[in-house]
């Protein structure tokens, strides 16, 4: 995968949460992913086709995505409910739409499709093109996500 | 301008975006905020009150923000009603488009309360001129 794909996601990626949810994501190392194991308990997935074709992952501990969600509502969330599943589907749209913005300076242009969210304990995530997957690890003081992407030209 | 008088519109299919929205406008004072989960609830609520703006998301399933803001600007007693479209990326089509069916002003997400409200203000002045 292309290491410019990188940058985009991972700028989305603080972008969105800090804006929408006042929370400072600190990144790791990125790094490959062979399996199809997600890496959090709650994960939205979208599709990307254009000059560049596959999909993005987010994926969110329980913790972390409960702590960001009552954020961005201003009211205390507990637990995983509909409101934390359209928060992740809202906040997967909102990366991919920066990290496509931000791609488009490297001359890629790609749509999204509408996200699915997927929860539970080690549920897995089916790329569109399948292989192995880039995954930028953050934290924040809660907890954990990943950005998952399996992205080719 | 003050905030607590201006009665918001938030047009949104994800209850939980209209929360985010409300959550952002009560940061910045607005306290009369109703909510419609699409375009064809959204024209309901603008015939039985008097809304000051509207922020009305771009995709929702039913009717989307551009034709709310095109059926909202062929009503002869809404067709005034100041328009915020949100959308989830500047795309120059989308944009001209709006801007074509009469839309007062854009904001792409994510964005913050400060934003939002700058926004909001930069209408009703423009409106009150």
């Amino acid at each position: 995968m292309n290491v410019k794909f990188i940058n985009p996601f991972l700028e989305g990626s603080i972008s969105v949460l800090k804006t929408m949810a006042f929370v400072e994501p600190r990144a790791g190392k990125p790094y490959l992913k062979m399996d199809s194991l997600a890496k959090g308990d709650i994960s939205g997935i979208i599709g990307l086709t254009g000059s560049a074709t596959g999909s993005l992952a987010l994926s969110f501990s329980e913790s972390a995505i409960l702590k960001i969600v009552s954020n961005m509502l201003g009211e205390n969330i507990t637990s995983i409910n509909s409101d934390i599943k359209d928060a992740v589907g809202e906040i997967t749209n909102m990366i991919s739409g920066v990290a496509r913005k931000n791609l488009e300076a490297d001359g890629f242009y790609i749509q999204a499709a509408i996200p699915t969210i997927v929860y539970g304990k080690n549920h897995s995530i089916t790329h569109v093109k399948g292989g192995p997957s880039l995954i930028i690890p953050f934290e924040i003081d809660e907890g954990t996500f990943v950005v998952d992407v399996c992205l080719t030209e | 301008m003050n905030e607590k008088n201006i009665k918001v519109l938030i047009v949104d299919d994800f209850a939980t975006m209209r929360k985010v929205v409300r959550n952002l406008l009560k940061q910045s004072g607005y306290e009369d905020i109703v909510e419609a989960e699409d375009g064809v609830m959204a024209l309901k609520v603008l015939k039985s009150q008097k809304i000051d703006v509207v922020v009305s998301d771009w995709n929702m399933p039913n009717m989307t923000g551009l034709e709310l803001l095109k059926a909202v600007r062929a009503d002869a007693d809404l067709a005034k009603t100041p328009f915020l479209m949100v959308t989830a990326e500047a795309l120059q089509d989308n944009v001209v488009a709006a801007v074509k069916a009469g839309v007062n002003n854009y904001i792409v997400k994510p964005f913050t309360a400060e934003v939002l409200n700058e926004k909001i203000k930069k209408i009703m002045e423009s409106i009150n001129k």
